[in-house]
């Protein structure tokens, strides 16, 4: 098995705070990963180091068989970095800004230019190809974004939050877009703080906090990890809450969300526990106004998760 | 998978970059058109609101005295340029997408030079015609007239440095905001407007040491205009200090803008 990125204990500190703590991470080649985790968890510092932006204190990262602190050109040759906000000219086309990029990957103008059409046919930027940038939705400044950092079809791409401030529609545009790029053969780092993202897209999934790898896997075996289906209860009075709550304690503490009206239980024995739910309001004189039984989300993944890892 | 083509020359990497910059202006030119609008501005009004009530000491038409000293000036107001190219890049993430890619630092610090000493270039040309217009003249020779605007644009690349090295340590628009203010006692406080001899002793001293000050003298004697200098180490050494004091400014700030671009690696 091949893999595209690999990270051995990766460590780097800014003053007392460890950005990264011997942070370790394996994506095979061709595949999506995503990376996740809270505002300040190492997620930019990891794609960071990936990209020889920056040094690390101690440790080895490696991208298609290239050391980023011993071969660091060779590294550059191999990526495409996306960051945060869109690095696109603001006062130049999308075909100039592509052709510019292009040259100095080293292409001809000719082949920049050819290039730079391809790709913008690729993601639909062809009639918006003469116009300025700054007139471009999010969207649209996103996938030219993502097309300058494909020009010489990279072995990995680093996506660093790539959805952050766009709207659904952008949004489903550049989820497309990752999609096609990774069916393509490149291998895709996705960092995001948007769990259905990292369910949508990842084949496999790091869960990181304070610059660790809190769990790692597929986005399936991250769920059945959390292991068991949910019973939600909906109440339609907010001051019946503590009384659903007592009765659905069965074998694990509830968890009451007053917001949506909620009581949520974990049920081990799955639909059984639905069953014993009812029971158990029956018996109490209760009358829910909703009952529901759930898979676990991504998002009850990274609760307990995280919630495990500031306790 | 394509095969990487093989690593460019930084020269080839830094035109271009500097391409970029022309793109700009054919792109958006009222920005460049507003900075030449105000560089004729200033000129008019020192020209004519005020010129006339200044004396150059030695003799010597004020209009023939006052265009080198504003081809000077507009080499350092060019710093704000520089420096808003700089951090625009910086908070955009394109800095970051050149430090990923397989380009060196010198073909980036290169096609900045190139971008701004182009722009200095056209800023030179269209102050020389307004001041052709306006009465200045050449009245030396060709050579000498080139060597001024050597001088005046190796003035300009030390400060290109200057640029880099704040646009690299300081980020946000605060930086330009700051150097947009310090710029104007820095420019003023040089012999660009009137002669430091006409200054109380001490301000004077300032005036006449002040770097922008010696290119502007230089510039001066090449050109054949009169100097406002009728004694002292500047009548005679005004074109070694025009070489010497760039020369100096590049030798501080091309390191200390190196080690900058080195530590974003932190």
């Amino acid at each position: 098995m091949t893999y595209s990125l690999i990270a051995e204990r990766l460590t780097k500190r800014y003053g007392d705070v460890a950005a990264l703590d011997e942070f370790d991470l394996a994506v095979r080649a061709g595949s999506i990963h995503g990376l996740l985790g809270p505002n300040g968890a190492g997620k930019s510092t990891v794609v960071r180091a990936f990209s020889t932006l920056i040094d690390v204190d101690s440790g080895s990262a490696t991208v298609a068989g290239h050391d980023t602190r011993t071969a660091p050109a060779s590294v550059r040759r191999s990526i495409g970095l996306i960051g945060q906000s869109p690095a696109v000219d603001e006062i130049l086309g999308g075909r100039q800004n592509l052709m510019m990029f292009g040259r100095l990957f080293g292409l001809g103008r000719d082949a920049a230019r050819s290039r730079a059409d391809e790709l913008l046919d690729r993601f639909g930027l062809t009639e918006a190809g003469s116009r300025p940038v700054s007139g471009y939705s999010g969207g649209m400044r996103r996938r030219l974004d993502i097309a300058a950092g494909l020009i010489l079809t990279p072995a990995v791409l680093f996506l660093d939050e790539p959805t952050t401030g766009l709207d659904p529609r952008g949004r489903s545009e550049v989820w497309a877009t990752i999609r096609q790029i990774a069916e393509a053969g490149t291998t895709v780092l996705l960092t995001t703080q948007y769990l259905d993202e990292a369910d949508q897209l990842a084949d496999t999934i790091t869960v990181m906090n304070a610059g660790r790898v809190v769990a790692s896997g597929t986005p399936d075996e991250l769920k059945r990890q959390l292991g068991a289906d949910r019973v939600v209860v909906t109440v339609k009075d907010a001051a019946d809450i503590d009384r659903v709550a007592a009765s659905v304690r069965i074998d694990r503490e509830p968890v009451i969300d007053l917001a949506s009206l909620t009581v949520t239980v974990e049920s081990p024995a799955g639909a059984a526990g639905l069953l014993r739910a009812v029971r158990a309001l029956d018996a109490a004189g209760i009358e829910p106004e909703d009952l529901a039984l759930r898979r676990p989300t991504l998002d009850d993944v990274f609760l307990s998760l995280t919630r495990k890892e500031n306790a | 998978m394509t095969t990487p083509p093989a690593p460019s020359p930084a020269l080839r990497n830094a035109w271009i970059l500097t391409q970029r910059e022309l793109l700009h202006w054919v792109r958006q030119p009222a920005l460049p058109i507003f900075g030449l609008l105000f560089s004729i501005m200033l000129l008019l009004m020192f020209a004519f609101l005020f010129g006339g009530a200044i004396a150059v000491p030695g003799g010597g038409d004020y209009v023939t005295f006052l265009l080198p000293g504003m081809f000077t000036l507009t080499m350092l107001f060019g710093l704000e340029g520089t420096l808003q190219a700089m951090s625009t890049d910086a908070a955009k993430g394109i800095t970051d997408r050149f430090r990923s890619m397989p380009i060196g630092s010198s073909a980036v610090a290169l096609g900045r030079s190139g971008a701004d000493l182009a722009s200095s270039i056209l800023n030179l040309a269209v102050l020389m015609g307004g001041g052709l217009l306006i009465g200045w003249r050449i009245t030396s020779d060709v050579g000498s007239a080139l060597l001024a605007v050597l001088l005046l644009l190796w003035l300009r690349f030390s400060l290109l440095w200057i640029g880099i090295f704040l646009g690299l340590i300081f980020r946000g628009p605060g930086a330009t905001m700051a150097v947009q203010v310090l710029i104007w006692p820095i420019g003023f406080l040089s012999n660009v407007f009137v002669s430091p001899e006409t200054m109380p002793g001490w301000l004077g001293a300032i005036a006449q040491w002040n770097p922008i000050s010696a290119t502007a003298t230089a510039t001066r004697q090449l050109f054949g205009n009169p100097t406002g200098v009728t004694s002292g180490w500047m009548a005679d050494g005004g074109v070694l200090l025009a070489v010497a004091w760039p020369l100096a400014l590049t030798l501080v700030f091309l390191p200390l803008s190196a080690r900058a671009y080195r530590r974003l690696r932190r």
